[in-house]
Formats: structure tokens, sequence, C-alpha cells
């Protein structure tokens, strides 16, 4: 089995769905001959050609709106957002039209597309190139948000948002991108949208996370596992619908949840875990649920110790989870 | 093209039915048996003109919520109308999850739209673009408001279009005013068609209380359309006879004698009048519109009263496609 970077599996991922179905198109920003701005189309232009990849004129709010119209004549886009940054033009288009659509016709309309959006700081982007968002879509319903932290599940998970019939917005880390490597089958395989994945098995307590975060999270894990503290890991992986059996399964197991994301704290996504946590295994708690999540900033700064201070990392989820061992 | 007498009297016909459907609901609204209703009224040549210009069934049509007269001619009847406004479970657009007037129908072609305004200009050109990847010669008619050009997602809905050439004819129904602001503070140019040449595409203003000027000139954008010669942009211009809605009082902007004044050119009077002239008109032929208009009406009334509401429950889908019962 070959080892892949994050990008790769994803161009593998798109490469392959084009070829498997002829409704399948790439609509966004420099994906064509440009082979988009981090290269996750790379080639995918000269393969398909210009009908099949489209540069999109710079307007968002069309990037998806086109989508949804060639999604209800049957087509399945794949819409690349550049950064998450600038998903906000199409913030209408997405929770007004996509994610309400087949709600509001009952069911005679539906939108079969995919939203890619690389998001996440830690790289020099400063407030517009480095925005978790997941928060803001996590409380749509009609809308699947996927958020893949390996190279396998990254092809496997975009495969299924081709292939399923709802809008589902695919937030993929950046920072990652090439950081992240992993064995990845060739040829055909999917990873199902809704399941989460206990990525590392332990008794002592289980922190959730997702995307980058829950890369990081491993390695702490790996850390404090040397200390004596066997931790659980969840990678979530679809945070909506979220899969509340693993989480409260889990739980019942270790006692204590530590719940990290990038996005800011404040009304964040792991303020939704707490909750289910708290309704459906108060009982088997030894310990508060943890948040540790991203500072209530508006977003992560540019200068370097700066960015630092905001963005998580792995010493810094270690440090939780000894805090969390210990209480 | 020139239209047979018995094309012209039907589409007559449309422009009358759409009117006593029209005129009803306000009926049924004064004696408190509605909710809500958004008018039409003044706007029947134009959507009868436009609706006649396209293969009924075969083209795509993305609405908005002024078209009763359109989606009427498109096959939407006075008793789906009168199940949409009683918010009865049979009503075809949304199976009464929608406000009335927020069409959509299948059978039709006609897309779902929402309420934010422009959103499904956007589509059209999404629909637009499907149909040229696929290679097929449909055609996409959308319509809107002239106060909605001023959105955004409008510009970006047309940029797309004439960049790609596609097969769209963007209608603008410009009625003096947005709910009550007039078109002067929502455009520098006379007219919303004077917007096509900044963005690339023929734009022309027609009488849209003329149904057989509005017929021709749509005529020739939806030839020009399935040529492969891509979009056009058409203002029909009329005069907004009702409220902007049940909930309006227009007597806060604007006088009494400037409605009367205007009533004078009541599309379906200046229809008459022609067909009268012309001898393809004579009173027993109206005089049997009207009553069969009036039985259509009354039946519509009565079996949407008897007709059930959906069930409470009912609510709760279908939220995704997997959810969607069909037949
Ligand atoms: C995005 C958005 N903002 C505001 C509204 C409220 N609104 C509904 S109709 C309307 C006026 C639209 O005028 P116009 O486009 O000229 O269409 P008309 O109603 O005259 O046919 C407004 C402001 C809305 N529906 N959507
Ligand atoms: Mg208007």
């Amino acid at each position: 089995m070959a080892e892949i970077t994050l990008i790769e599996a994803i161009r593998q991922a798109m490469d392959e769905e084009l070829a498997r179905d002829e409704n399948v198109f790439i609509v966004g920003e420099d994906v064509g001959q440009r082979g988009g701005v981090f290269r996750a189309t790379v080639g995918l232009f000269e393969k398909y050609g210009g009908e099949r990849v489209i540069d999109s004129p710079l307007a968002e709010a069309s990037i998806v709106g086109v989508g949804i119209g060639a999604a209800l004549y049957g087509m399945r886009p794949i819409c690349e957002i550049q950064f998450a940054d600038f998903i906000h033009p199409a913030f209408n288009q997405i929770i007004n039209e996509a994610a309400k659509m087949c709600y509001r016709s009952n069911g005679e309309w539906t939108v079969p597309m995919v939203i890619r959006a690389p998001y996440g700081g830690g790289i020099g982007g400063g407030l517009y190139h480095s925005q978790s968002l997941e928060g803001l879509f996590t409380h749509t319903p009609g809308l699947k948000v996927v958020v893949p932290s390996s190279p396998y599940d990254a092809k496997g998970l975009l495969k299924s948002a081709v292939r399923d019939p709802n809008p589902v917005l695919f937030f993929e880390p950046k920072k990652g991108y090439r950081l992240i490597k992993g064995e990845v089958p060739e040829g055909e395989f999917t990873v199902p949208i809704g399941p989460a994945n206990v990525t590392r098995a332990g008794s002592d307590l289980t922190v959730f996370s997702y995307g980058m975060m829950h890369h990081y999270t491993l390695q702490a894990a790996e850390t404090v596992a040397k200390e004596g503290i066997d931790v659980e890991v969840v990678d979530l992986r679809t945070l909506y619908p979220v899969d509340r059996d693993t989480i409260l399964k889990s739980v019942r197991k270790t006692g204590k949840a530590l719940i990290v994301h990038e996005d800011n704290l404040t009304g964040g996504y792991g303020g939704e875990i707490a909750a289910i946590i708290a309704e459906g295994a108060f009982s088997d708690l030894d310990a508060p649920v943890r948040r540790l999540a991203g500072p209530d900033v508006p977003a992560v700064p540019f200068s370097h110790p700066m960015q630092d201070w905001f963005m998580l990392n792995p010493a810094k989820i270690a440090e939780a989870i000894r805090q969390l061992a210990r209480y | 093209m020139e239209l047979s007498a018995e094309i012209k009297r039907e589409m007559y016909w449309m422009m009358l039915l759409a009117r006593r459907v029209d005129e009803r609901a306000w009926v049924l609204h004064r004696q408190g048996k509605i909710a809500f209703h958004i008018s039409g009224i003044g706007h029947e040549a134009a959507q009868v003109g436009a609706a006649f210009a396209l293969r009924r069934g075969y083209d795509w049509v993305t609405p908005y919520y002024r078209d009763l007269a359109l989606m009427t001619a498109l096959g939407y009847s006075p008793t789906d109308f009168m199940l949409s406004l009683m918010g009865k479970a049979a009503e075809p657009s949304s199976g009464g999850r929608q406000m009335p007037s927020h069409w959509s129908l299948r059978t039709a072609n006609a897309v779902s739209h929402s309420a934010p305004v422009a959103t499904q200009t956007i589509h059209a050109s999404g629909i637009g673009l499907a149909i040229k990847l696929r290679k097929e010669d449909k055609v996409v008619l959308t319509t809107i408001g002239e106060g909605s050009t001023s959105q955004g997602e409008w510009y970006e809905g047309v940029n797309w279009a004439a960049v790609h050439r596609l097969p769209v004819i963007f209608i603008v129904q410009n009625n003096q005013y947005a709910i009550s602001v007039p078109p002067e503070m929502q455009m520098a140019v006379p007219s919303s068609a004077d917007k096509a040449c900044g963005l690339g595409l023929p734009g022309e203003m027609v009488d849209g209380t003329d149904v057989f000027a509005v017929f021709a000139a749509v005529s020739k954008a939806v030839e020009r359309a399935r040529k492969g010669e891509g979009p056009s942009l058409i203002e029909t211009r009329m005069y907004r006879i009702t409220p902007h809605s049940s909930d309006d009082d227009d007597r806060t902007y604007r006088t009494r004698e400037e409605v009367e004044e205007n009533k004078k050119r009541d599309p379906l009077l200046m229809a008459r009048t022609l067909l009268e002239k012309e001898g393809l008109l004579t009173i027993a032929q109206i005089d049997e519109m009207e009553a069969k208009a009036k039985q259509m009406v009354d039946e519509a009334v009565k079996a949407a009263e008897a007709a059930p509401y959906p069930a409470p429950e009912d609510a709760a889908f279908p939220v995704y496609a997997e959810e969607v019962r069909r037949g």
C-alpha cells in the first residue's frame, strides 16, 4: 500500500469520481490550469478538460449557487472554496438554498453536491486564511459537515460525499495537506459519512477531536502514554449529523472527556459534544467535561508569536490531558 | 413566429384565469380565510407571454413569488394555489412548508425557490451550465423584480451565463416598486436592461403589458439560447396594481390617482381590446371564459377548504434526501 499525503488522497478521490461518473464536475477559483492554489486539482484539467474542471468567476455565491442549479438538474458538482475564510459570500446559498431545498420542496428537489473548503491556521495566513468555520454550519439541518484527518478517511469520505444525495460541506485541514501522510489503498473504497472512528483505544479518558487537532491529539496521546496515561482518541470525522452512540460508548468506558477543536471556544462545536455527554452519560462521568479550543478572538493573528498563542498544538493538548487525568 | 388565433385566445385565457384566481385570493384574505397573499395583478402579460415562448414541460424555469400567471401557464392549477393559500398538505410546491407563492412544480421543471430575493438567478445559470455540459437544447427562464436586480447574487448569476454563453433568459419584471422603493432608488440606469451591456449579453426593454410583444421578445431570446448563442436579459415593464402583499398598505407611499391612472394599462384589458379589434375574440367567447374561470375558482376553493392539513409531525421531514417518501 502506498503512503500518500492528505492532499494527494483528496486529489485521487476527485480523479476517481470524475472518471467514474460523467455527471461529476469541479468548479472553483483557479482549479483549472493552475490545479488549485493548494494543488488539490492538479492534473485534472488536463485529464478531463475545461468543461469538467471549471475556473469560476471570482464570486463565491455563484460557485455554490451554480453548483446548486447544476445539482438540481442531475449533475454532481464539487465546488471548491479557495479558503474557508471566503465562504461567507456564499453563506446565503448554503444555508438558505442548498440546506433547505429538500425540506422546502417536500422532497421534490434535492441538491447532491460537495463544497470543499480548506480550513485552519498555523500556516502564517493571518485572519483571513486561517479560519475554522464548522461551528457556523453544524447548526444547519439539511447539510452534512465532514472533516477528515487522515489520507485514508479523506479519500474515502470525499468519495462518499460526491455520491451523497445531499449537500456535503467538506472542510479540509490545510495545514495537514502535506504534513499528514498515511497508507491509502489504490482504487475503489469509501468511508461512510456518519460514523466516528475510535483511532486509539484507552481506558483513562477520551479525547474527542477532528481534522488537524485529531492529528495532534494522537501525538499528545503518545506523549502522555509514556507517563502512564492511557488515552482513548475519537476522531469525530462527520460533525453533522453527529455519531452520538460512539461518543457515549467511549465516555461510559473511560468516565472522562476532553473535547479539542481549533475553532474558538464560545458557541463552538465542543459545546454540542459536551451537551450530548451531559445528557447521555452524566452518571458515568468521573470528572467535568473539559473543552480545549481556540481562544475567543476574531481570528488567527499573522505575527508568529501571536499565531502560536492562538493555535493549539500537541504540547497544549498533552497538558490538558494531564490535568483531566489528575482530576 | 406568427401566432394562430387559437393560441392567442389561449394566452388570453391563461391571463384571465390567473387574474380571477388572484382576485379570489384577495377576497379570501378580506374574509379572514387566508393569512397572506402576494399578488401578480398587472404582471399577467409579461408572465404568460414568457411562458408561451417556452417549450413548457421541456424547458426549465426558476421563478419568483410574483409569478402566479407564469405558473398557471405552466400547469399550476387554481386548486394548487388555493391549497397553498390555506397551507394544506396536498399543496404541490412544498406540502405546506412554504408560504404561498413560493413555487415549485417538478412536472413543469419549475424549481423551488426561497424568499431571499435573487437566489434563483444563480440557480438558473447552474441549470444552464448543466444543459450545456450535457449538450442538450433546453433553455432556462428565470424571473425577478427590478428592485432585486440590485443584489450581488443577481449580477453573479447573469455574469456566469454571459461568460459561459449559457442558455438562460433573464426576465426582469419592472413594476415600478420594490415594496415602496422606486426604480430610481435602485439603479442609476433608466432600465435594468441597460445593465446587460456591462455584463456582456443583449439587453432589451419591452412593454410588459403587451402579452404579444413579450412573447415575441422572449421567443427571440429562447431561439438564441437554444442555438447556443447565449443568454439574454429582457426587462418587461408594467405597474404593480396591488399593494406589495396583503401585509402592505400602499397608501403610505403612493397616491390613489397614480394607481387609477395606471390601471388604464391593465394588461388583461389591453389584450382583450386588441383581440376584439382583430376579430379574434367575441363577447360570447369572453362570457364563456369568464364563466369557466369562475367555476374553476369556485371549485378550487371548495376543494381546498375540504382538503386536510398536513399532520403536525410531518414537519420533521424530509430534511435529507434519504427521508424523501415518493409516490
Ligand atoms: C434578500 C431579501 N431582502 C429583503 C427581502 C424583503 N422583500 C421581499 S420582496 C421585496 C421587494 C422586491 O421588489 P422587486 O424586486 O422590485 O420585486 P416586486 O416585489 O416588485 O415584484 C423585499 C424588500 C427579501 N425577500 N429578500
Ligand atoms: Mg418591483
